[in-house]
């Protein structure tokens, strides 16, 4: 493996660290007062603090971060999976397709971009139901669902997703029968999943649009069913 | 053992409070500039997201615990600002920027900002390590913690390491957080997802067919029957 230290490592390398500390062996990361600590405690004005200064030095601008906002707020969100979602309900050979290649097959829709590189669709069944979790973090499939929301990244659901899904699951008001296994899919790596919720019984002459209102957002991630009109 | 981030598990969370879709993607303005920020400051090619990871991971776990999500993100990233030098800490204290930077010309412009989201940043790279499992195969997870770095970056949780699962996929070749986040070079290797039946992972499973799927590269599995 070849050797390339960053400057964070080599400052963990040489006897005096950035902090202005000796540190007696190679370390990761500083266990002592770390620079944040010199912003604002108040998190809006810690904000307001840091975008001040970055654009005084001309590192960032605050139009380019009225531009990702309106993105993130009016481009991109779970309407963008819901309507390959219920395209996948009308059409047996794009499930197909989504299935076996989900990268390539939502990029032709125009779904790719930043956290969705690698995408993995997983379909509920009668016989097995699948759910997202990010245990380390927050991955979300952010091109087709946006950004997450605030419960995913919650403490609790990270934690007990795993060890307890049906729990949470009911948190959620969705009771799954006993005979139908759980698959908890935690995202480790820049692979990201989406649920293919089954399509709900009743449905049969919708049209897609009528149908992707059926598809929530959180049924793409499991913690819902798809509703039923 | 690894850091405060590695939650998967725990005990004593309470319960989910599920929001509603109709409620603002950012709950709070702050929030929105939060976000914008680190993406920006990302563009400056200072660090790559497994940096950026490792970086929130590193917090105090009393400050993990007691910031929300942003705060999390924006104590991160003040930290990595500073230790790249792209800021000082004097200039943390005075809360104004009091030199140019040489990294200006890297400043992401509002009309690039659709060409930058959409192009991503995909990790699969190519890799001469072959891959050594197939989906069927059965392997064990090795123990948790990073095996170059002393408390170091891995995406090997502690609730699945050691422990004996199926590969399910392959997912072709994906650069190695635990190299790459340490500025080891990206290192490649195939990277599989690993089904644990729930019983093998915790003492007192909900259901005997529930199973728990992870991203695994193969530095993290041995073969096993």
């Amino acid at each position: 493996m070849q050797f390339m230290p960053t400057k964070q490592e080599r400052s963990g390398l040489d006897s005096k660290c950035v902090c202005g500390q000796d540190h007696f062996m190679p370390h990761d990361h500083h266990d002592h007062d770390d620079p944040h600590a010199l912003l604002p405690p108040d998190p809006a004005l810690r904000v307001k603090a840091l975008e001040t200064i970055l654009t005084d030095k001309g590192l960032i601008d605050p139009a380019t971060l009225d531009a990702i906002i309106d993105t993130y707020e009016n481009k991109i969100g779970p309407r963008n999976g819901a309507r390959v979602v219920a395209k996948a309900w009308m059409d047996a050979d794009f499930r197909e397709s989504l299935k076996r290649d989900a990268t390539a097959t939502v990029s032709d829709l125009g779904y790719y971009g930043r956290q969705g590189e690698h995408m993995v669709v997983v379909e509920n069944t009668p016989d097995t139901h699948n759910m997202v979790v990010c245990t380390l973090c927050s991955c979300y499939p952010w091109p087709l669902l946006g950004i997450p929301p605030g419960w995913y990244k919650s403490d609790a659901y990270r934690a007990r997703a795993v060890r307890e899904p049906r729990k949470v699951l009911a948190e959620f008001g969705v009771k799954l029968p006993a005979e139908t296994s759980v698959r908890v899919w935690d995202s480790t790596a820049e692979v990201r999943y989406l649920v293919l919720p089954m399509r709900p019984s009743g449905t049969e002459g919708l049209s897609e649009d009528a149908l992707a209102d059926l598809v929530t957002r959180n049924s793409m991630i499991g913690t819902e069913l798809a509703k039923t009109p | 053992m690894t850091r405060v981030h590695d939650m998967g598990g725990r005990f004593g969370d309470g319960a989910v409070t599920p929001d509603s879709e109709t409620d603002p993607v950012f709950e709070k303005e702050w929030h929105a500039r939060a976000l914008a920020v680190t993406l920006a400051c990302g563009s400056l090619g200072q660090w790559n997201l497994d940096i950026s990871r490792h970086s929130r991971e590193c917090l105090t776990p009393k400050d993990y615990t007691r910031f929300s999500y942003y705060e999390k993100w924006m104590a991160a990233l003040t930290n990595l600002l500073v230790e790249n030098d792209v800021l000082t800490p004097q200039e943390l204290a005075d809360g104004r920027g009091t030199a140019g930077s040489s990294l200006a010309d890297r400043k992401l412009k509002p009309d690039a900002v659709a060409a930058a989201l959409a192009k991503g940043g995909p990790a699969d790279r190519p890799s001469d390590i072959a891959a050594q499992f197939k989906p069927g195969d059965i392997v064990r997870t090795r123990a948790a913690g990073n095996t170059h770095t002393s408390g170091g970056h891995t995406r090997l949780p502690v609730y699945a390491a050691g422990a004996t699962g199926r590969v399910v996929r392959y997912h072709g070749t994906h650069i190695l957080p635990d190299s790459n986040a340490h500025g080891l070079g990206e290192a490649a290797e195939p990277l599989y997802a690993v089904a644990f039946q729930a019983q093998d992972l915790w003492q007192h499973p909900e259901h005997p067919k529930d199973e728990i799927i992870l991203d695994l590269w193969q530095s993290y599995l041995d073969a096993a029957t």
